[in-house]
């Protein structure tokens, strides 16, 4: 057996409305940080998997992702995988 | 003859759920019985009510946790035999997060925890829910939610105007909803999911009984 760490990103999608990033971005400003065009908040989720290979693996995850982590009416997703 | 029963689900974080018990069985004399998240035996209950409240402490996303519980998995053939459900706030949130109706609830537009009455159109009377002997077409319940922001995307929502499936719509937007939905029921009209709170609207002692029709409703065949 493999075992991987996985990162997953989950973000709201560009279409949707993010008013906790708006927020954050306004508090930037007020900080005093100059030229923030664009502020968004996401998720990101690690996850440490076993499974017989990186297809295997991969197989897993999409289903987390599509069924569990994100919600595709709202969300989009991205991960990243590394062998340990 | 069995008495008809409403069962009313209980997650952990549920805070609604004796509300809708006390207002079904102190304010309409139906019989209801509590369903603990686990069961998955819906054998003798005629209808379900889905409270509101912090299922699974609103983790990853509101109502996302709880879709994967045994009852929610129960809840599929139970909805296709006709039976009916009502989804209140976080509710709500699971019917959509485990696809019983379409779109999604996120963050309300200005961020606050909105708890305020307000005044809603009844735009279907798809199901009967709405149907009151006063005829009325305007009434008015109490909100509580951070999350209660319906959003979906252009086609859903043609589909939604298409098949008279938006039920209850806001006056006066609280919380950047799209088209101002605050409820909605799927083809059948036997599953309703709504932000507002009716059964914390049920005694003239407490600040209106608009939301007495809805719950009485659930005992229609």
């Amino acid at each position: 057996m493999d075992q991987f760490a996985v990162k997953v990103f989950v973000r709201l999608r560009p279409s949707v409305l993010d008013p906790a990033g708006e927020a954050t971005k306004s508090a930037s400003i007020k900080l005093g940080a100059e030229g923030i065009k664009s502020l968004r908040i996401g998720k990101m989720i690690e996850v440490k998997i076993e499974g017989n290979g990186e297809n295997e693996v991969r197989g897993k995850i999409d289903l987390l992702c599509d069924r569990l982590f994100a919600n595709t009416v709202i969300e989009d997703y991205e991960y990243s995988l590394e062998k340990l | 003859m069995d008495i008809f029963t409403v069962g009313v689900v209980v997650f952990p974080g549920s805070n609604c759920d004796r509300d809708v018990s006390w207002a079904l069985e102190g304010c309409l004399d139906i019989r209801t019985k509590y369903l603990w998240h686990e069961s998955s035996d819906l054998s003798d209950v005629d209808a379900i009510v889905l409270p509101g409240g912090f299922s699974y402490g609103d983790y990853l996303r509101c109502g996302a946790i709880a879709r994967f519980s045994p009852l929610i998995n129960a809840l599929d053939e139970f909805v296709k035999s006709g039976k009916r459900v009502l989804g209140i706030c976080n509710g709500f949130q699971i019917l959509t997060e485990s696809g019983f109706l379409p779109g999604a609830l996120v963050a309300n537009k200005n961020l606050n925890f909105i708890c305020d009455d307000v005044e809603l159109d009844i735009v279907s009377s798809k199901g009967g829910w709405f149907n009151n002997v006063d005829e009325k077409q305007t009434i008015k319940l109490p909100i509580a939610h951070g999350e209660g922001r319906y959003h979906c995307d252009s086609d859903t929502l043609k589909n939604l105007l298409d098949n008279e499936l938006i039920a209850l719509r806001y006056k006066n937007n609280p919380n950047g909803s799209s088209f101002d939905i605050a409820g909605i029921t799927n083809e059948k009209g036997n599953v309703l999911g709504l932000m507002p709170h009716p059964e914390r609207a049920c005694d003239e002692t407490i600040g209106g009984t608009d939301g007495l029709f809805t719950l009485k409703s659930l005992i229609l065949k």
